[in-house]
């Protein structure tokens, strides 16, 4: 027990001695979060839109009003017939034409409905996207207000869009676990190979095998002072979510330290296995990074959502620790949702943890071959 | 005398290069034993084999009585090791090096303070200082420091004197002396054949083989044939002469000197003398000498072997 603290202290001291590495490490959070939480963005503002008003009713213009005195829009230009559409288009600067089309208001207080086109530039099929869903929030909300005046009967205007739980489709709000999760493996797995893997290359790890340590005493020993940063950068990634972005945060702490801990335990696990085949740094890293950086960002549906990938990689991003661990994350933060809907996500998290941590005890060499 | 080490048909390959081929031999108490021979001899993998960090492929070894294989995890905590690279912690100090290993091996420095003492209270004035910032026989001197901390039973030194300055390797020679005399019992290697007088017993090793095992002394009395020494400032054309001499039998560059043997033994070092002024090599120096272990360690490799 007294070699395994004389271990860990000798770890700890030689992490804070690399004060380069400290940097990087606590400072990547930092950056990373701002860079996401700025930098890379999904919602709009002040998307020019232009309006072709067939109507010219109290509705129309009420509804134009609506349009324009949100954030996302700014009212470009009235068109005045169709003709002009696709020359407002070229110009580049409209991204959205909204269409009422004629005896709006009497048709919509007749007949209990109206028709609005909403014609979007979809060169970036991605904000026209967006820009779609922004409009049709705005006209439901205009509708239910309507309702609740008694001025509309029936089912309104189309189309009815509603977006739950991230309303004002705040991408920061969902970049934010998935942060968590890809700093995580960053940090666990990245540095825990290369820690290890510097033993082997420095000539170390012949004088520690060759002593009373246990692997499993190393591997401890190991494993932990980077446990002990990756809650704290956790911890960082929280509190600056929530003062700077003002994420929300819904649901039970303890629930979602827990599962953090859970996932970084399995990426810990999967650094122990890398440095366990391979012999240097540059491999270790090489590997950490291509083979679970990568996956964590790009098939977890950290940027990209799952279910719009092709069957070959759904199956793959089920392989992916990230994945669970995003889902159970958004779901505590965002909805608040607490074990009982979370419970297969969290068991599927044990499972890969226990089965890389088994792994990676197994493959550890007590010898140098 | 109790046998430590035995080791029996030993061999070990990687891949197709046959690291060790066939090693037998046994290593007693409180010997200090001396594996000389070049690099890529085979050194650092029986060393390897020793410390149970290595399996062999074919043929056993056992270490103070306990199978390398087998018995890897009780062999661990009596040896004392050393690697041939610097694998001390270069961004700890030195105290924190000893304090760590000491930890690591269930003691503290006081406890053995007087084993490392002679060595270690050299180190003392610099404690606080990275290894990484020590002189390279400073870092031999820490690295024999931590090897020793938790009172070994065996010592084994992989090169320990190798890229030492001439000063600090007689040192370490010394301290070694010192240790054996407090009992424990070392094996060390090195690619010095100088070194070899400083051991009880030496084996040469040399592509994997071992040549001979013998105390210094009776492995150069071995040697039978009469030795010459010869001296001219053109040594490149010495050696082509004495080459090309018909009673030639070994011709090898030592420092300023090249060493003959002559087929026929014991000759008329005039009629040498002649020979050479004839062909170009005027007055050289020509004596009789006594023969050393390199001598000895080049006559034993293999004649294709034999390069200048």
């Amino acid at each position: 027990m007294n070699s395994f603290k004389g271990f860990v202290t000798k770890e700890f001291k030689q992490i804070f001695r690399d004060k380069r590495t400290l940097v990087v490490l606590f400072g990547m959070p930092v950056i990373m979060l701002i860079l996401f939480g700025f930098a890379l963005r999904n919602e709009i503002n002040n998307a020019q839109i232009a309006v072709l008003d067939l109507s010219k009713d109290a509705v129309t213009r009420d509804l134009t009003q609506k349009l324009a005195s949100s954030e996302a829009f700014q009212l470009n230009t009235y068109l005045h017939n169709y003709d002009e559409v696709e020359e407002v288009f070229k110009s580049g600067v409209v991204k959205e034409i909204v269409v009422f089309e004629k005896k709006f208001a009497q048709r919509l207080t007749r007949e209990g409905i109206a028709n609005v086109q909403v014609i979007t530039d979809a060169t970036d099929p991605n904000l026209a996207n967006i820009v779609q869903s922004y409009t049709g929030a705005i006209i439901r909300d205009y509708t239910q207000e309507l309702n609740y005046q008694g001025k509309v009967l029936e089912q309104g205007i189309q189309p009815v869009i509603k977006m739950m739980y991230n309303p004002e489709l705040k991408s920061v709000n969902l970049f934010v676990p998935g942060l968590i999760a890809v700093i995580l493996m960053l940090v666990s797995a990245l540095m825990t190979s290369i820690s290890i893997t510097r033993e082997k290359e420095m000539g170390n790890m012949e004088i520690l095998l060759v002593s009373p340590l246990k692997p499993i005493h190393i591997i401890i020993g190991k494993v932990l002072p980077y446990l002990v940063l990756s809650v704290i950068n956790v911890i960082t990634i929280l509190v600056l979510a929530h003062y700077i972005f003002e994420v929300p945060f819904k649901g039970s702490y303890a629930l979602f330290f827990g599962e953090a801990i859970l996932f970084i335990l399995t990426a810990l696990a999967l650094g122990v296995f890398i440095s366990s085949v391979t012999n240097n740094q540059q491999t270790a890293m090489m590997i950490s990074l291509a083979g679970l950086l990568l996956p964590t960002v790009l098939l977890s549906g950290f940027i990209f959502p799952v279910e719009s990938m092709p069957a070959p990689l759904q199956m793959v991003s089920h392989a992916i620790p990230a994945k669970w661990f995003l889902i159970v994350v958004r779901s505590i933060m965002l909805k608040g949702s607490g074990i009982e809907f979370l419970w297969m996500e969290t068991l599927i998290l044990v499972g890969i943890a226990m089965f890389f941590m088994t792994l990676s005890l197994k493959k550890f060499n007590v010898r140098l071959q | 005398m109790n046998p430590i080490v035995q080791i029996s048909g030993l061999s070990k390959n990687f891949g197709k290069v046959e690291a060790l081929k066939d090693v037998s031999l046994e290593i007693f108490d409180n010997e200090l034993f001396g594996f000389i021979g070049p690099d890529g001899a085979g050194k650092t993998t029986l060393f390897r084999i020793l410390t149970t960090l290595l399996v062999p492929d074919i043929g056993s070894a056992s270490v103070l009585g306990m199978d390398v294989v087998s018995d890897y995890k009780k062999i661990r905590p009596l040896l004392g090791y050393m690697p041939g690279t610097f694998s001390l912690y270069q961004d700890l100090s030195v105290e924190e090096n000893m304090m760590f290993f000491a930890s690591v091996f269930g003691t503290t420095i006081e406890e053995n303070y007087d084993l490392v003492k002679p060595i270690y209270s050299q180190l003392e004035p610099f404690k606080d200082r990275y290894a990484g910032n020590l002189s390279g026989g400073m870092k031999q001197k820490l690295a024999l420091s931590c090897a020793l901390i938790h009172k070994p039973e065996l010592l084994i030194l992989d090169e320990p004197t190798t890229g030492v300055d001439a000063v600090s390797r007689k040192e370490f020679w010394e301290m070694l002396h010192v240790l054996k005399g407090e009992g424990i019992s070392i094996i060390a290697s090195t690619p010095y054949m100088d070194e070899a007088n400083q051991c009880d017993r030496v084996a040469l090793i040399d592509k994997g083989e071992i040549l001979n095992i013998n105390t210094p002394k009776n492995i150069t009395s071995e040697f039978k044939k009469p030795l010459y020494g010869l001296k001219h400032p053109n040594k490149y054309e010495l050696i082509n002469r004495l080459r090309d001499f018909e009673y030639s039998d070994s011709v090898h560059p030592f420092g300023e000197f090249v060493h003959y043997t002559d087929e026929r033994g014991k000759i008329d070092t005039d009629e040498l003398k002649n020979y050479l002024n004839v062909n170009g090599i005027r007055e050289p120096i020509i004596k009789q000498i006594d023969p050393d272990i390199e001598d000895m360690f080049m006559s034993l490799m293999k004649p294709e072997e034999m390069d200048v």
